[in-house]
């Protein structure tokens, strides 16, 4: 087996040399023949009536093909949502329509009322200002809290409330959890906000859309990270169109972090307008219209208690949130607060009772819904804030009160009581990595120095576990997805040996073309030159999911191992026949298959040559051609898991944090690619350490967004972060896929905030400013306020 | 329509353009250069990093009218002749400097920026003057180490452990 590019080696990635050379094609770097240009007209309130709407004038400005409003649209559907949630009541939850563009009212800053199609951008801009559009404005709802007043304005009228449901889990257990944190001997509280961010992959989101009368066939190239995704929900939901007469191709995608999952409506438009005017038709989000029309993620506002006996061991846990839905239900906001949230209420401990109760409320803002990591921050900010916070008022080390509460190496596969069963995993010796490479001992040392030059210094500590590789399709049914979630592959081995592997997964900046190729290469002991990658076009690949929660090498890594599988066996069929000895004797290794015991052997090419040239072939029990499909549909989630050490210093004087040092102890199981596992660590950990420094999606009370652009959204620059530590030597490797992998994508982003931020408390405790808590971002202002005793 | 001449990447070319059109609309749509990218609207990003006459600027911020007669170098001039990768172009793969590879040509064309004006940065003079290209996929970790690696080979001598 070629060592330098199979599974274990870190290989470099082959996708690179066109994104350094400026050959990467993305959607925006498409132009169709004949293309015209949309521009959309975007509310510029939060909530109001539309009292008139009259773009004669922009129909006759130059240029212009044709203004666009919601009456085009009166035939066609709304903008579907993926999961149904059940509430705690069993009554579904508020489903009101998402229209393509506003039907009667607008919901938020950023939601397109009219669409100008001109022959250049700028026409389609220079009309859109001669649209007539008044808006009778209405009192915005934004507060989470207020919304539930039944005095509140409504997002949706017909809707009756702002609550979309009223979510308990598991509900069965409230009557327990009560009564355990009432007769607990400590009860630690902590109420917190987990900020809304805006997801920002640099790549702005982009469609183009395409018909072709002749053949009755549409084609949208747009930046998703699932393309058959889109093209089954617009396609069926929205549009009507058959899926064999639509194709959909996401070619190369500028990072997605979960922004590019869901279907929007600008895709809808596109494909929409491109049959409706016979042209091509193209639209390029600006990075201002990004911040008003892209999916934020986060928004979650907590109350968390955890019960604790004398000896800091967790007797029971409950939590009560409040999750913002934005003003439209996005493509899987609903499961995000519900079930990729309460199921990791657990972490990494042995809690034995666990209620969590999720409130997701309708609001005038951008709709929230998947970002990097997805509930799954969300829960481990709250328990690892709430731990923290524990030992301090108990007195117990950060890393002992964890340690003592650890689901044990020996307790795997670990049935939890929120539902999902673990199936392996060693948080202890994660902690003790972290505790080594952070240099934790050295810390006391390192504090003084600071304190010398009149800072504070912290350390601060978190453990994560989350659930990727999502997910057996029958269980998500059971909880309410519109979809079943495997994965697809098909290898077509083709005569001369070389390899095409189609994958239902998507690459937007992982690396699957390198990573994948190094997995096929290795099962058939070829060069991993030999083994090409297509992903992301409808019309060559198989169905699939796409790729986001960490799953594509999990679950789309798996189908593929299937196919390969399903390949070397036919393989040996027709290696036994050439050299006239039975199939069972057959070995293949290192691209030769042999007959055991004896020196009779025939290349890899001879086979894949055979297969397609039968002549001397076993035809009748045996097709020709060597191509297969497989669809992966996994056993269980994965449960990648780790230990953080961050260490930040403090300049009382003005509340500035900077960020020292940061160490990632994590367990990913079997890592392909380690330079690429790296990586995504590294990004991930931006991320986090960036909503726990930095970022904040902020609105004002009337529904403006404060923070629209980057010069109001800080996004974390290179000077803002520090180089990472990371370590993934410790490997659990999962139990129920072939691979033995876990999933790395997301880890960096959950594990973070809490471990930062739980550094900046150690930092001013030490100090002996008694700080419980600050809501993330720590900005300058907010911690100095801490520091003061007062409120930024 | 006033027309523009300029050298891209060592070629003479002339377009016809609007005093509204930025550098980057007319490499991109005019002269189909579509490695210099957009990213966003506030000249923040650096996405759109090119080089004219040898200093780094952000082409969404330069009217193409402005610059009549200037040397103009993008990512697509940074390959050696033979069309293999340049030193900074090779350091970013060999460091796993990319990920989606948005950001890269504008990170890229501010490394050898960088690179001229200071030949051997420290990691706090890479992260300052990397303040005005914003990665959201690498943490920029392994850009830094990157520009490092690049650095150390033009100057030839041994890359500093990490
Ligand atoms: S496009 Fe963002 S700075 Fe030029
Ligand atoms: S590599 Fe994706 S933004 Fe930098």
């Amino acid at each position: 087996m070629p060592k330098d590019s199979g599974i274990g080696a870190p290989t470099k990635r082959r996708e690179d040399v066109r994104f350094l050379t400026g050959k990467g094609r993305y959607t925006d770097d498409l132009n169709r023949p004949g293309q015209a240009y949309v521009h959309f007209l975007r509310s510029d309130v939060a909530h109001g009536r539309i009292t008139k709407l009259d773009t004669s004038a922009a129909e006759g400005m130059p240029g212009v093909l044709k203004v666009f409003t919601a009456a085009d649209f009166a035939a066609v559907g709304g903008v579907p949502c993926g999961w149904l949630v059940t509430d705690r009541f069993g009554q579904p939850m508020k489903e009101p329509k998402h229209p393509v563009l506003a039907e009667g009212k607008v919901r938020h800053v950023g939601d397109p009322v009219a669409a100008v199609v001109a022959e250049t951008l700028a026409q389609a801009r220079d009309a859109a200002e001669a649209i007539e559009l008044d808006i009778e404005e209405l009192p915005a709802v934004v507060d989470m809290r207020l919304a539930l007043d039944t005095e509140s304005a409504l997002v949706h009228d017909d809707a009756g409330t702002n609550l979309c449901f009223d979510w308990g889990f598991i509900e069965d257990n409230a009557a327990a959890v009560d009564a355990a944190i009432k007769a607990a001997p400590h009860v630690v509280t902590l109420d917190l906000v987990n900020n809304r961010l805006v997801p920002n992959a640099m790549e702005p989101r982009a469609a183009l859309g395409e018909y072709d009368a002749a053949d009755d066939q549409h084609t949208l190239y747009t930046t998703s990270q699932n393309p058959h995704v889109i093209r089954l929900l617009m396609g069926a939901f929205v549009l009507g169109i058959p899926e064999q007469r639509l194709r959909v191709v996401a070619p190369d995608v500028g990072g997605g972090f979960g922004s590019k999952i869901y279907h929007y409506a600008e895709e809808a438009f596109v494909t929409f307008a491109a049959k409706a005017l016979g042209r091509p038709v193209k639209w390029t989000c600006t990075r201002s219209e990004a911040f008003i029309s892209d999916a934020h993620g986060r928004d979650h506002v907590t109350k968390i208690e955890l019960a604790l006996d004398n000896d800091g061991r967790f007797l029971a846990l409950r939590t009560d949130t409040l999750a913002n839905m934005g003003a439209y239900l996005s493509t899987f906001a609903p499961c995000i607060p519900t079930y990729l949230h309460g199921t990791l209420m657990a972490g990494n401990y042995a809690t034995p009772l666990i209620y969590v109760r999720v409130r997701a409320v309708f609001t005038n803002t951008v709709a929230v819904d998947a970002y990097r990591g997805a509930g799954r921050p969300e829960a481990t900010y709250q328990i690892e804030r709430v731990i923290d916070k524990a030992a301090r008022e108990l007195g117990i080390d950060p890393v002992e009160i964890r340690r003592r509460n650890f689901i044990k190496p020996d307790q795997f596969p670990y049935q939890t009581p929120v539902a999902v069963l673990y199936d392996t995993g060693n948080y202890h010796d994660l902690m003790d990595v972290m505790e080594r490479i952070s240099d934790r001992a050295g810390f006391p040392a390192r504090r003084k120095e600071s304190e010398a030059r009149g800072k504070l210094r912290g350390f601060g500590v978190a453990a994560y576990i989350e659930a990727c590789g999502i997910a057996p399709s029958s269980l998500v049914g059971a909880l309410g997805a519109r979809a079943g979630l495997y994965e697809s592959a098909t290898v077509r081995v083709n005569p001369t040996g070389g390899v095409s592997v189609f994958t239902g997964s998507h690459s937007h900046g992982q690396g699957h073309e390198t990573t994948f190729a190094q997995v096929v290469s290795d099962m058939l002991g070829i060069d991993a030159a030999q083994v090409d990658i297509v992903h992301g076009d409808t019309a060559r690949v198989p169905f699939g999911m796409g790729t986001y929660g960490s799953r594509s090498l999990a679950v789309g890594g798996s189908a593929i191992v299937k196919s390969v599988e399903k390949i070397v066996a036919k393989a040996k069929k027709i290696a036994a026949h050439l050299m006239e000895a039975s199939p069972t004797d057959i070995e293949f290794k290192d691209g030769r298959f042999s007959v055991a015991g004896t020196d009779k052997s025939v290349a890899w090419t001879d086979v894949t040559l055979a297969a397609y040239v039968p002549h001397k072939y076993p035809i009748e029990e045996l097709e020709p051609g060597l191509e297969e499909t497989s669809f992966y549909d996994p056993a269980n989630f994965t449960y990648p898991a780790g230990a953080y050490a961050c260490e930040v210093e403090v300049d009382p004087e003005t509340g500035k944090v900077d960020v020292l040092a940061f160490a990632a102890a994590d367990d990913f199981g079997n890592v392909v690619n380690p330079t690429i596992v790296e990586g995504q660590v590294h990004g991930g950990l931006a991320q986090g350490i960036g909503q726990a420094l930095l970022e904040a999606c902020a609105y004002d009370e009337t529904g403006q967004i404060r923070s629209g652009s980057y010069m109001d959204y800080a996004m974390p620059r290179a000077d803002d972060l520090p180089s990472y530590k990371v370590d993934n030597s410790c490997v659990t490797p999962c139990t129920h896929n072939p691979l033995g992998v876990k999933g790395c994508g997301e880890a960096g982003a959950i594990g973070s905030p809490p471990t930062f931020v739980n550094a900046v408390l150690d930092a001013l405790n030490s100090g002996g400013h008694e700080v419980a808590h600050i809501d993330m971002p720590l900005s300058p202002s907010r911690v100095w306020a801490a520091i003061n005793g007062g409120n930024a | 329509m006033p027309k523009v001449s300029l050298k891209v990447n060592g070629r003479a070319v002339s377009r016809d353009v609007e005093g509204r059109t930025l550098l980057v609309e007319l490499l991109r749509d005019g002269l189909g250069l579509t490695g210099t990218h957009v990213g966003c609207d506030t000249s923040q990003c650096g996405a759109c990093v090119v080089h004219v006459d040898g200093v780094a600027l952000k082409s969404c911020t330069v009217f193409a009218s402005d610059i009549d007669g200037a040397e103009v170098r993008t990512i697509e001039g940074m390959a050696n002749p033979d069309g293999s990768l340049g030193v900074i172009q090779a350091a970013f793969q060999d460091n796993h400097g990319l990920q989606c590879g948005f950001c890269t040509p504008g990170m890229v064309m501010s490394a050898a920026a960088l690179l001229t004006e200071n030949p051997n940065p420290s990691e706090a003079e890479i992260r300052a003057y990397l303040e005005g290209n914003i990665c959201r996929c690498t943490g920029y970790h392994n850009i830094v180490k990157s520009i490092q690696a690049a650095a150390a080979q033009m100057s030839a001598r041994p890359v500093a452990a990490e």
